[in-house]
């Protein structure tokens, strides 16, 4: 018996370890590739032959006049754009999203049955399907005309739907007693003052929650975008200038630096993620523990 | 006790009448509300109240008369006059004229039919508002000030306050553009009508005829891409739960030391942003990528062969597939870990004592407990592969291209068809008909699986 049960746990444990090692050669491979001396960009062999920090050096410090043209990669550039983007997008959505789903969990009134079906069948249709309409009404507004008008347009366009999103956070008030409520209007509280005062402090994880995820969309973006920004690379965010490099007249020089970019993003992105993780299992655990 | 009284005096409304019954109990003031607004709410010195009704009707029609109203009629035709060159008589020469823009008549009508939309709305409010005014009146209760109305939104109308900006973002970020969208599904808005080179019109249900069923190039292509659609959904949700949910247990199971290094290993590929993984797979998997280098190295294949891992269309599908399982993987073991441990112990030990063997377990407790717990995340994630633009885009673009489809390659999903039509081909009508047609398939699927499962049926099965 006992020698069954230490089989089981050896052939577990060599499946876990050739899991992984699948699971993290890809990663491996990014951080190597950032790391790599020569340039260039596919090699026959996967071990760098030398190791070296210019690819991040030059990636920040935009050295880029190696080829010509090369001016337009700008990554520091792209990165505070993306940044400014997603700060504003996300204190827009996160209120939309508060707002609506504290109104749904909490207030009674003709319509909230109605607003809940229309979002979900709202949600049913391909979300980029309506992309060329957004670009032409925002084309329409006259937002589209400067670079930094079309950095208003994009925060827009990410935070404008947001209040469809509203069923996490709405799980989420739904699990505070009424009870509360009931004790503060007796207090004489109106329902916006229990709303500032009393939901909206009890509801940190889910609020953090709701900051963390719309505050990662603009960094992984692609499509919309790409869009609205055309081929103004001076606006860039970091998804499409990343995208950039890897195109066929960039490629072979920016190969490298391509991988170190990747890696400068993943870092601060994957913190975020392993913190919205962490208030995501507090979230769904209710605001009252009993 | 006192406050509450004069508070529930204050704030009594009549019970909330259909807009049939409010014309038939209301005065001739009320009546008149629907057309003039706030009427019943001046006379009833509602003064700011009514005033604001009006203003914004007003409003309204000067909107119509300068704009609208030309705007409906445009809608109705789509513009008539195509721009090109008209003969000036006087001076004897050609000259270049402007003609109606197609895209922009659409555009303006669906924005009027929304205002006139929220005008109807208002003149309901406007006359409930009037009738309501008029009860009170009766029965001579408290008539609210404005400075009343102000506070009700902090109160009663609570809800009104907070949602007022969130649907005037979905309003101008999702209704408008996809009820524009839909409409253009019915008309001939492709690349050979271009506004505001020329004109495009209404065409009915052509578009769909000739997508769905029709000899033509289109049809070839439909048919083939969703059914590629489909098998990409379930392959792609059916493996990646069920690998998932075996790694979960993998991880958890009691013979397993060091869980939490384990699963930092694979969460590690979770953290990492999407296109940057995809993009990553993109090159590893390329004709000179390494992988194709260590089937090389290995002698597996000759030294100038590769493995066409994107450029084969049935190795493109499998592969494409095989990558999806390792992003999809640590996500399905994230979220079932929890569920796991949440699984009754005793039911295990009871079946162990019955002598079940690892495999039985699984089949009849592990797998239908976690279905019927997660079947709604089941039907999210396959919706959510269906408009899997991300994976296929990043990954091989759609292609390897093929002659016989219709701008499509063999690995294209509806949406990222449904991409290439707008974006590149610029086949707009056709691109709706697609997102319509998707639509279509995820309301039913999801309609008919829902209401089918335990969670649905019989919440309490497990408790």
């Amino acid at each position: 018996m006992k020698t069954k049960r230490m089989i089981t746990n050896a052939a577990c444990y060599v499946l876990l370890t050739i899991l992984s090692i699948i699971w993290v050669l890809p990663i491996l491979f990014v951080i190597l590739t950032s790391f790599r001396e020569e340039g260039g960009s596919y090699k026959t062999y996967i071990w760098p032959k030398g190791f070296t920090l210019n690819n991040y050096k030059e990636l920040v410090m935009g050295v880029n006049s190696k080829i010509s043209g090369g001016t337009n990669i700008d990554f520091t550039r792209w990165f505070f754009n993306t940044l400014v983007i997603a700060i504003f997008s996300t204190l827009l959505s996160a209120f939309f999203v508060l707002c609506v789903s504290y109104v749904m969990s909490r207030l009674r009134f003709k319509m909230r049955k109605n607003f809940m079906n229309i979002a979900m069948i709202l949600g049913m249709f391909p979300g980029f399907m309506s992309m060329i309409a957004v670009y032409y009404i925002l084309k329409g507004l006259g937002l589209l005309e400067t670079g930094t008008l079309k950095q208003l347009s994009l925060i827009l366009v990410y935070s404008g739907g947001a209040g469809l999103g509203f069923y996490m956070a709405k799980g989420f008030f739904d699990t505070i007693p009424r009870s509360i409520d009931e004790a503060a209007y007796i207090d004489g509280a109106s329902k916006w003052d229990t709303f500032i005062k009393i939901t909206i402090p009890l509801s940190k994880p889910i609020i953090t929650y709701t900051l963390l995820t719309s505050f990662m969309g603009p960094w992984v973006d692609y499509i919309f975008a790409k869009v609205i920004m055309g081929n103004d690379t001076k606006y860039y965010t970091i998804a499409i200038g990343l995208w950039t490099m890897l195109e066929k007249e960039y490629v072979d020089y920016y190969y490298t630096q391509f991988y170190a970019g990747c890696v400068l993003i993943s870092i601060p992105i994957a913190l975020v993620f392993l913190l919205s993780q962490r208030c995501y299992v507090e979230g769904v655990a209710g605001a009252v523990k009993g | 006790m006192g406050l509450f009284k004069r508070k529930a005096l204050k704030y009594d409304k009549p019970r909330d009448e259909s807009i049939s019954q409010v014309f038939k109990k209301g005065d001739t003031m009320t009546r008149l509300s629907f057309f003039v607004f706030g009427l019943g709410n001046i006379v009833n010195k509602q003064v700011v109240r009514g005033i604001i009704f009006l203003a914004l009707e007003i409003l309204y029609f000067v909107y119509m008369i300068i704009f609208g109203i030309g705007a409906l009629g445009d809608f109705i035709t789509l513009g008539t006059a195509e721009q090109g060159q008209v003969y000036n008589e006087a001076l004897g020469i050609y000259e270049y004229a402007l003609g109606d823009n197609s895209m922009l008549c659409l555009l303006y009508g669906v924005i009027t039919l929304v205002l006139t939309a929220a005008v109807v709305f208002l003149a309901c409010m406007s006359g409930k508002s009037a009738y309501c005014t008029q009860v009170r009146k009766a029965k001579g209760q408290y008539i609210p000030t404005f400075r009343d109305d102000i506070r009700s939104l902090f109160e009663e109308n609570l809800h009104a306050f907070l949602l007022a900006l969130p649907i005037i973002g979905i309003l101008i970020f999702t209704i408008v553009p996809l009820v524009f969208m839909i409409l253009i599904a019915f008309t001939s808005y492709d690349h050979e009508h271009q506004p505001p080179g020329t004109l495009f019109s209404w065409v009915g249900l052509a578009n769909f005829k000739s997508l769905i069923a029709s000899s033509s190039s289109l049809a070839t292509t439909f048919w083939p891409v969703l059914g590629w659609t489909l098998i990409w959904a379930v392959s792609a949700t059916v493996s990646c739960y069920i690998l998932g949910l075996l790694l979960a247990l993998l991880i958890n199971r009691k013979g397993t030391k060091a869980k939490g290094f384990w699963r930092f290993m694979f969460v590690l590929s979770v953290a990492v942003p999407q296109f940057v993984t995809l993009l990553t797979m993109r090159t590893i998997f390329n004709a000179n990528g390494p992988v194709n280098v260590l089937l090389r190295d290995f002698g597996i294949i000759g030294a100038t062969e590769s493995i066409p891992f994107f450029t084969d269309p049935l190795l493109a599908k499998i592969t494409i597939i095989c990558i999806n399982i390792w992003i999809g993987v640590p996500f399905t073991m994230l979220s079932t870990t929890g569920i796991l441990q949440n699984i009754p112990a005793d039911l295990y030990e009871a079946a162990k004592i019955d002598g079940a063997s690892a495999p039985v377990i699984f089949r009849k407790i592990t797998l239908p407990y976690m279905l019927f717990v997660m079947t709604p995340n089941l039907i999210t994630s396959f919706t959510g592969n269906i408009n899997n633009f991300n994976v296929i885009f990043l990954l091989s673009g759609g292609g390897p291209d093929s002659l016989e489809y219709y701008y499509a390659g063999k690995t294209d999903l509806l949406v990222t068809w449904l991409y290439k039509l707008t974006i590149t081909q610029k086949d707009y009508n056709l691109g709706a008909v697609i997102g319509i047609l998707v639509f279509i398939i995820l309301a039913t699927l999801s309609l008919l699986t829902y209401h089918r499962t335990g969670a649905y049926k019989d919440e309490g099965a497990f408790q």
